[in-house]
């Protein structure tokens, strides 16, 4: 426990003098959370003028039971930037997790690292929550940070909405789990590669499938509802368990010594 | 101390350690000398457990490399062959973390200990990354030594150092000597493993030789007199020429060059000869090859 802690903050002492970094944890999630407030913002605004559109409720299918119009378009905008909330835990760790070990192969620092007393999964576990915690902190305070601004724009029905339980676990339990996949992802490419730069173009591919997610949704391909979150999150379960398990394969210490030169 | 027999490493095909025996004894200072690419570097990693060995046991301490690598980790000092420090971290944190990687008892008193030994203090607070080579370097030794190993490896210590810097690197494993823990040094550098060393072994891919520094000297050349005279020498080799103690001589202008294994014995009884058969002798000395002469030799390939 001593070691992984030590890593952990070695990691973070290390990191966080990274722009980059600095960047995708503290002010990607800050830019997140601000585009569906002032998103939420304007359909108040134009709500009127939304309601005229031509028939929503058929398009929202049962999202809408019991909503009007415009309650209707906010609980609409609402669940579309929900989705927000699972990019950022795969987005967020990515250049953390990227620059872990290829990090220190480039500063010839791993060699001695692996010369104490280390286990490679405490050594894997530090790295590891060194990116995940950050990506989990940020997540869950942008999307505090979204509640009370939605709150504060919203009535207690769509509010209510927001709120239900299959919301709650796509940001409380699915979220943790894709950033365990991203991070696993990003390890594991970390420890294949010589380049940190390649790491992080590679590891940013993870973001991928959300993104399509993001999108389908937004054209109206897919509707995020109970069952698309309890399928994703079974999905991202078993990918974990795979990722992880190849994450710390991957990592065989006499190849990742003397095999990247 | 450090126990190894017929340790071999092969990457893929190619044979970078063949069949290494050696046995090196507790508080020994210890040279192990080759070219670059001779196995150095390869021999210190599987001895501090980084690669394992394709055949052959090695053992440190009590504990065998590939079954005790944990116990071998704790009681192990390694200083690699590039210094791999955290540059954006400074001095202090560099060594924290690894006094507390090792399991230090009192992580910054031991860290405060080897920042002072090493006249790091004042600078503590910088990134290891502004630092000279000089100063990363023994940055880099103080990392190996915090946990107070019993065994420590050098890569190279002085390699890529100004002469100053290395002098300083140098001074300071020379004060590591006699404290009992067992120095095992790789370096391509004659001069250091010559000054440093209690044995010097000498190797390109398999051991050529160990021996004593002196021993080193007289195994291959045995040892050589010469005598100044006055004179052409040529007409005084058959003075000596018939002694049995005398293994070789040859004249070159005025000078007497002689092959003896005990020149301390048997040097006044050669004076008296050569002055009775009417030598001016001017100056009697040792004629000592240099190390380099040796070593040159040694790792030479048989082709
Ligand atoms: N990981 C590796 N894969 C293939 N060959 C290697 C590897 N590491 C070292 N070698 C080769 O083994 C030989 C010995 O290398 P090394 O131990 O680094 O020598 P030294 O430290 O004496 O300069 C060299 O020919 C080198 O190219
Ligand atoms: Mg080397």
């Amino acid at each position: 426990m001593e070691k992984i802690k030590t890593i952990l903050v070695k990691e973070w002492r290390e990191v966080f003098k990274n722009r980059l970094v600095l960047f995708t944890v503290a002010f990607l999630p800050l830019i997140l959370t601000a585009i569906p407030l002032i998103s939420l913002a304007a359909t108040g605004d134009f709500g009127e003028e939304l309601s005229n559109s031509a028939s929503p409720s058929e398009f929202f299918g049962d999202l809408c039971v019991g909503l009007g119009e415009m309650d209707c378009t906010q609980v609409y905008t609402l669940s579309l930037f929900t989705i927000m909330f699972m990019i950022l835990p795969v987005a967020i760790p990515v250049t953390i997790a990227a620059y872990s070990i290829v990090g220190e192969k480039t500063a010839r620092s791993l060699e001695p690292l692996l010369a104490t007393p280390i286990t490679t999964t405490e050594l894997l576990v530090g790295k590891a929550l060194a990116a995940i915690i950050p990506a989990i902190l940020a997540t869950w305070i942008s999307f505090g940070i979204y509640l009370f601004g939605a709150r504060l724009m919203v009535n207690d029905l769509v509010f209510g909405r927001l709120l239900a339980p299959h919301w709650l676990a796509a940001v409380l339990v699915v979220a943790p789990l894709l950033t365990l996949m991203s991070v696993s992802f990003a390890m594991m490419v970390s420890s294949r590669v010589s380049d940190p730069r390649v790491a992080e173009q590679l590891s940013a591919l993870v973001i991928l499938p959300i993104v399509f997610l993001m999108i389908g949704q937004s054209v109206g391909f897919i509707l995020i509802d109970q069952r698309v979150i309890w399928l994703l999150g079974g999905g991202v379960a078993v990918l974990d368990v795979i990722l992880v398990y190849l994450a710390v394969r991957v990592f065989e210490r006499e190849t990742i010594l003397t095999r990247w030169k | 101390m450090i126990k190894t027999e017929n340790l071999t490493k092969k990457f893929n095909s190619h044979l970078a350690v063949d069949r290494l025996t050696l046995n090196i004894g507790e508080g020994e200072v210890f040279g192990f000398l080759g070219p670059n690419g001779a196995g150095k570097t390869t021999t210190i990693r599987m001895l501090t457990c980084l690669i394992a060995p394709t055949a052959g046991k090695a053992q440190i301490l009590q504990y065998e490399v590939g079954r005790d690598d944990q116990m071998i980790r704790r009681n192990v000092g390694v200083l690699t062959e590039t210094p791999g420090l955290y540059d954006r971290l400074s001095a202090w944190q560099n060594l924290l973390i690894f006094a507390r990687l090792y399991e230090v008892e009192n992580p910054e008193r031991q860290v405060e200990k080897y920042l002072n030994m090493l006249g790091l203090w004042e600078r503590r607070h910088d990134p290891a990354g502004t630092f000279s080579k000089g100063m990363k370097q023994k940055l880099a030794i103080a990392r190996a030594l915090l946990h107070e190993p019993r065994v420590l490896f050098l890569d190279e210590p002085t390699s890529g150092l100004d002469p100053e810097a290395a002098k300083l690197v140098r001074d300071f494993i020379a004060e590591l000597r006699g404290k009992g823990r067992t120095i095992f040094i790789c370096t391509h550098n004659l001069d250091e493993a010559d000054r440093l060393c209690d044995r010097i072994a000498v190797f390109k891919t398999r051991l050529r030789v160990v021996d004593t520094p002196a021993g080193l000297r007289r195994q291959l050349y045995g040892r050589k007199v010469v005598f100044h005279l006055a004179q052409t020498a040529d007409s005084f080799i058959d003075t000596l020429r018939h002694i049995p103690l005398v293994k070789e001589i040859q004249a070159i202008d005025n000078k007497l060059v002689v092959a003896l294994d005990e020149p301390e014995k048997h040097n006044p009884d050669l004076i008296r000869r050569l002055v009775q058969a009417g030598a001016d002798i001017q100056f009697v000395g040792e004629l000592r090859h240099s190390l380099e002469d040796i070593y040159l030799q040694l790792i030479r390939d048989e082709a």
